[in-house]
């Protein structure tokens, strides 16, 4: 009676945690990358399923049978060495099982490292996002404009990030367009998205970074192609150009709301890409900046500001 | 003032101040004892000074039960700061410094001592020999772990404690982003336990070669035995890693070094690199001497001998192996090339093999047995479904793709807990029981003990299940506090409570043993649990010596075989016995390392050169010294003997 | 103690037998840690930052001399043992002392070679590779160092105590010591060395 109730209690545990399953950020994807992560997800979970399942009915299966209680007095149990064919099948199954989820994780592997499939042959738009404390910059060389805490992007079109660090390694992350990466300070590093639908999304860093690190979130939204050159048009009309003074300032410990600038960063601190990579960070300090004349009041922006 | 000031808490908070104030209290209360009962020879002789493998066992495990406090109370308040959405209980570097010394101290202060303490207790026993092969290199393991571990404790009430999580990377934990001395105690206390570790990896794996006794085959060892044997060669080979690894952070921190900097080609990657090189062999250092007791307890409780001997030797030994080629998957998203994700995805599933035959061969070892429900065997069936689920996760987290969405967020935190609590910690509270008659002479209350196992297991599943699933919505780990819009809250709610059961279990598993010590009768016999492996062949508690008489070994089962298939366990007479002598040089070696240790942390470099010549002298005196240690006469073996019975032929 | 006369007189005694074989283990333990220290090395060697490259302050001279000196000891210190089986305290006890003296002469270049990095601009500070080289040569020579006292405290023993049981274990375990660490520099003059200077 008692265990009748204890399967009962779980028996509905599990169907209400799987119907809320679909709205969990991870399993709710907006983008063919987090499709395919949401797959394989899935995939697995049900097949582990299947491995815990099997495991808990031996196990139980087990302990009724063999208790000692149930048991009748003389009952001595037996020497077993083992047994090839049960160990041929304990090995054999879990080596198919690995098999199947090798060409599971390659194949996955590969698509989430390349361009999105379906977007292959579009020209993608590059963006970079790099962090400093407890912030994201994303600079979109494309359209010579950078906003800090939140990010814009067009649907139905390639994205690729370049991601690095003023600091320490953070991580890219925008669960509901793909899994993450991290953003490190002396090389940059590819992440490959894209975005099927608009809407708001959350976006954080996931990779621990100091004391500001549970704020420092991002906000994503994607829009059509149209809406966001009109966006891309909106700010270069009135926001203020980005200064090396200014990005200084912003590379503070601290945090910021959104900013808009026009122009990127990039122009006079580049990435640790190709020939920067790795060398010479701290020198670039010494080239004094010759704007730094003009400080700059941003444009500050609350998040409903646009839509 | 300015040299002082370098001591202060740089954020105090009033707890950290109570704490200070029982600490005191604690340490005056303990010294005043000792001299009020007149303890401090007893003290000094009978347990700093002893180079026997059973009391440092004990030493160990009652350090790791203390430990256990420690980062279970860090636990409590991060799950309690966690369980409401905007909670203001603890600040953000408050949370910091509690989730990163929670780690530190559960996997290096807890669980390897706690593995550590039933090593040295058992293995020699296991294999009939009188002690390890170093018995006063085995007290300076022991000393200097427990030196590092007590470095690394006071941080959060001399200076600060380390911020930067367990795993320190760089250059969050360098001295641009980490400038007070936190990190500090991070590189050094652990660098102090781990060379005990090491020490402690070659003692063992020399003892296991090559003090067997006559007989005992490599095939015919006990299981926990081979997982001893198995972890020390990982020891071996990891921890000379992570001695480089910390060397290098601490240059970086002390000397200004570029190891792992911004600037000047430093490479935060490859701080991340050796951490996990060292780090995930360690994870087996764990689980492999957890599997062993398991191995030891299901048989003696289905009283039948282990299935599959063969291949769980077989199996350890790959996973001991496969454990350095895996390291990877700890930063999939670290952006290297889409084929090295893929060969450590693939390398990385392959280990998930041999643990699955080990499931089967426990399920198979019950099958056809006569189970009992004791508390050991409790810990060890409630462990089997757990860890299993524990181990697919493992899968899941291992393709790389989906990795991605999964690492760094809570549904990792919920896997590694699920691998270490019902794997580790399962084991060495399971096997605790187990061994407590053997260590103490006494059992533990059956009746709390179940309670407590029953409070552990509810308790766990209600603190990581919803893990998984604010994993999955997107809750990053570490993150000190979240809005109410995320809808964490309920679900983080839920943890709390199953972490305050949990912290009930603690209480009650300490309750256990005030208990018994108070009321379980002290005339239990040798072999109180109906046992098969050779510990249990001697008496309870164990004398000095261990074995009066060396036993022969015939099989897996000796044991079993001596008490009801009529193999004689013990022949011949006895002889005189050599005893090594103890000492106190490993203590005060160890003590100097602390203070060597200290003042590194704070730059005292005076001190430190005082503490490093003191190391050598230490060393030297060693070198110089002759020391043949001592005989236990026949006559007193004979006196021993005789108070509890004679030495049993187990007929 | 039980002596077994059937055995060299370092493998005497069971205890012996153990030390020799912990102590082999133990360097066990140190190729682990000079192979992370080499693999290190390997990894930051081109990271230069603003210091200079290998090329730019390796020289020939003093680093064959240091070679030349440590193949030597080791070659010395096997003699020494070879004394020692044939029961020529003194022979050995010479042998041992020249490789000490050997080693006082390598550690000497070393220091001197170390200087003159730094006056070249290449300290430990300067970059992730000159970090990464000194910390890796000096983990070698703080090694040397080390033997080089506990060689000296070997030779006032076996001078005292005569060959015995323990103190030939001893002379036995150092050399195994000596020759692991000659074993090391040869890694280190090839890898780091030669390689750094082509």
């Amino acid at each position: 009676m008692k265990t009748k109730w204890v399967l009962l209690a779980i028996l509905s545990t599990i169907v209400n945690v799987l119907s809320g399953c679909e709205s969990l950020a991870v399993l709710d994807p907006k983008g063919p990358q987090a499709q395919t992560q949401a797959n394989v997800i899935w995939l697995s979970i049900a097949i582990m399923a299947v491995i815990v399942i099997v495991v808990c009915a031996i196990l139980v299966f087990v302990l009724t049978k063999y208790r000692d209680s149930k048991l009748p007095k003389e009952y001595e149990p037996p020497y077993i060495e083992g047994n090839h064919v049960v160990e041929t099948i304990i090995v054999g199954v879990p080596i198919l099982i690995v098999i199947f989820f090798s060409v599971v994780s390659v194949i996955s592997n590969n698509k989430v490292e390349a361009t999105p499939e379906g977007y292959k042959g579009q020209d993608p738009l590059i963006i970079y996002a790099s962090s400093s404390d407890w912030k994201w910059h994303f600079s979109y060389p494309e359209n010579d404009i950078e906003t800090v805490n939140y990010l814009y992007i067009p649907t139905n079109r390639p994205l690729e990030f370049k991601l690095y660090s003023f600091g320490p390694i953070t991580s890219f992350w925008i669960p509901q367009l793909g899994g993450q990466k991290y953003a490190m300070s002396n090389m940059v590093t590819t992440l490959h998205l894209a975005a099927d639908e608009s809407g708001e999304m959350m976006g954080r860093n996931a990779n621990f970074s100091g004391k500001g690190f549970a704020e420092n979130t991002f906000h994503v939204e994607a829009m059509s192609q149209d809406k966001f050159d009109e966006w891309v048009k909106e700010v270069k009309e009135t926001a203020k150009p980005i200064t090396e003074v200014r990005f200084k300032e912003l590379l503070k410990p601290g945090h910021e709301g959104q900013l808009t600038f026009t122009g990127t960063h990039l122009d006079f601190s580049s990435a640790p890409e190709g020939e920067n990579a790795g060398h010479h960070h701290g020198s670039s300090d010494s080239n004094a900046n010759s704007k730094g004349e003009h400080m700059e009041h941003d444009q500050e922006k609350s998040a409903h500001n646009h839509e | 003032m300015g040299f002082f000031s370098r001591f202060l808490i740089p954020n105090p908070s009033p707890v950290i101040y109570s704490s200070m104030v029982a600490i005191g209290v604690t340490v005056l209360l303990i010294i005043v004892g000792l001299t009020h009962f007149k303890k401090w020879f007893f003290l000094w002789s009978g347990w700093l000074t002893t180079v026997d493998h059973k009391r440092i066992g004990i030493m160990y495990l009652i350090s790791a039960l203390l430990m256990l406090f420690r980062g279970g109370v860090d636990a409590v308040m991060m799950r309690a700061q966690l369980a409401v959405p905007d909670n203001k209980l603890l600040d953000s570097q408050h949370y910091n410094e509690i989730f990163s010394t929670h780690g530190v101290v559960m996997i290096l202060f807890m669980a390897m001592p706690y593995i550590m303490a039933l090593m040295n207790f058992v293995v020699p026993l296991q294999i009939g020999a009188r002690d390890v092969a170093f018995p006063r290199l085995n007290a300076i393991s022991f000393w200097l772990f427990f030196m590092g571990a007590m470095l690394f404790n006071i941080s959060f009430v001399i200076g600060g404690s380390p911020d930067a999580g367990w795993t320190s990377y760089f250059p969050l934990a360098g001295n641009e982003f980490s400038p007070h001395v936190g990190t500090n105690y991070y590189m050094i206390g652990i660098q102090i336990a781990g060379i005990g570790t090491l020490m402690t990896g070659i003692n063992f794996l020399t003892t296991i070669l090559k003090m067997r006794a006559p007989g005992m085959t490599l095939m015919k060892m006990p299981m926990f035995t081979w997982s001893a044997l198995v972890t020390s060669i990982i020891i071996i080979f990891a921890f000379p890693v992570l001695t480089v690894a910390l060397i290098m952070g601490t240059m970086d921190r002390l000397f200004a070094t570029k190891f792992f900097t911004m600037t000047e080609g430093g490479m935060d990657m490859l701080w991340a690199n050796l951490f996990w090189v060292w780090g995930h062999p360690e994870v087996y250092i764990l689980i492999l001497p957890a599997f062993g007791l398991f191995s030891e307890i299901i048989p003696t409780f289905s009283r039948r001998n282990l299935y599959g001997y063969r291949s769980m030797v077989a199996s350890m030994v790959f996973i001991s192996i496969y454990s350095f080629f895996v390291w990877t998957h700890h930063f999939f998203t670290m952006g290297q090339a889409a084929y090295v994700n893929s060969i450590f995805s693939i390398t990385t599933m392959v280990i998930a093999i041999p643990t699955g035959i080990k499931i089967f061969n426990w399920l198979f070892t019950m099958w056809k047995g006569r189970i009992r429900f004791t508390v050991p065997m409790l810990y060890s069936i409630g462990f089997i479904p757990l860890f299993t689920i524990g181990g697919v996760t493992g899968v899941m987290l291992a393709m790389s793709a989906a990795d991605y969405q999964y690492h760094n967020t809570m549904f990792l935190v919920a896997h590694f807990h699920n691998v270490i609590i019902p794997g580790v910690v399962f084991a060495v509270l399971g096997a605790g029981t187990y061994y407590w008659p053997k260590m103490f002479g006494f059992m533990l209350n059956e009746r709390i003990g179940k309670w407590a196992f029953w409070f552990l297991t509810i308790g766990f599943c209600l603190a990581f299940f919803p893990m998984y699933i604010t994993g999955l919505d997107g809750q990053a780990r570490r993150i000190y506090t979240y809005s109410e819009s995320t809808g964490f809250g309920p679900l983080n709610m839920i943890s709390f409570i199953g972490a305050t059961l949990m912290a009930i279990s603690f209480v009650l598993i300490v309750y256990t043993i005030y208990y018994s010590i108070r009321h379980a009768p002290r005339d239990v016999s040798d072999d109180p649990w109906d046992a098969r492996s050779l510990e249990w062949a001697t008496h309870n508690p164990v004398p000095e010596y261990n074995f009066a008489i060396i036993p022969q070994v015939n099989s897996r089962e000796t044991f079993w075989d001596a008490k009801y298939k009529g193999h004689e366990l013990f022949k011949g007479d006895y002889e005189k016995i050599h005893m090594p002598n103890n000492s106190g040089v490993p203590f005060i070696m160890s003590c100097i390392f602390f203070v060597f240790g200290f003042a590194l942390v704070f730059s005292i470099w005076f001190l430190a050169i005082i503490g490093l010549i003191g190391i050598f002298v230490c060393m030297a005196h060693r070198s110089f010294e002759i020391d043949h240690g001592h005989y236990i006469s026949v006559e007193e073996i004979k006196e021993t003997e005789a108070k509890f019975g004679g030495v049993n032929k187990w007929k | 103690m039980e002596i077994d006369h059937s055995q060299p007189l370092e493998y005497s005694t069971e205890q012996n037998r153990l030390n020799i074989l912990g102590f082999w283990i133990f360097l066990g333990a140190e190729i682990m840690l000079f192979a992370t220290l080499f693999a290190s090395y390997f990894t930051l060697v081109d990271r230069t930052g603003n210091g200079p490259t290998g090329a730019e302050i390796f020289e020939i001279t003093p680093v064959l001399a240091e070679t030349f000196l440590l193949l030597t000891s080791s070659f010395v210190i096997g003699l020494g043992i070879h004394a020692m089986r044939l029961g020529n305290k003194k022979a050995m006890l010479t042998f041992f002392v020249i490789t000490l003296l050997l080693g006082l002469g390598f550690l000497g270049f070393e220091i001197t070679e170390f200087i003159t990095y730094y006056h070249e601009g290449a300290t430990l500070q300067t970059s992730a590779f000159t970090s990464m080289l000194f910390t890796t040569l000096g983990t070698h020579g703080a090694h040397v160092t080390l033997g080089l006292f506990w060689g000296f405290f070997i030779i006032l023993q076996v001078k005292k105590r005569g060959l015995t049981p323990e103190t030939a274990n001893k002379s036995f375990i150092f050399s195994l010591y000596w020759h692991f660490l000659d074993i090391v520099w040869i890694f280190i003059f090839t890898f780091i060395y030669m390689k750094g200077m082509t």
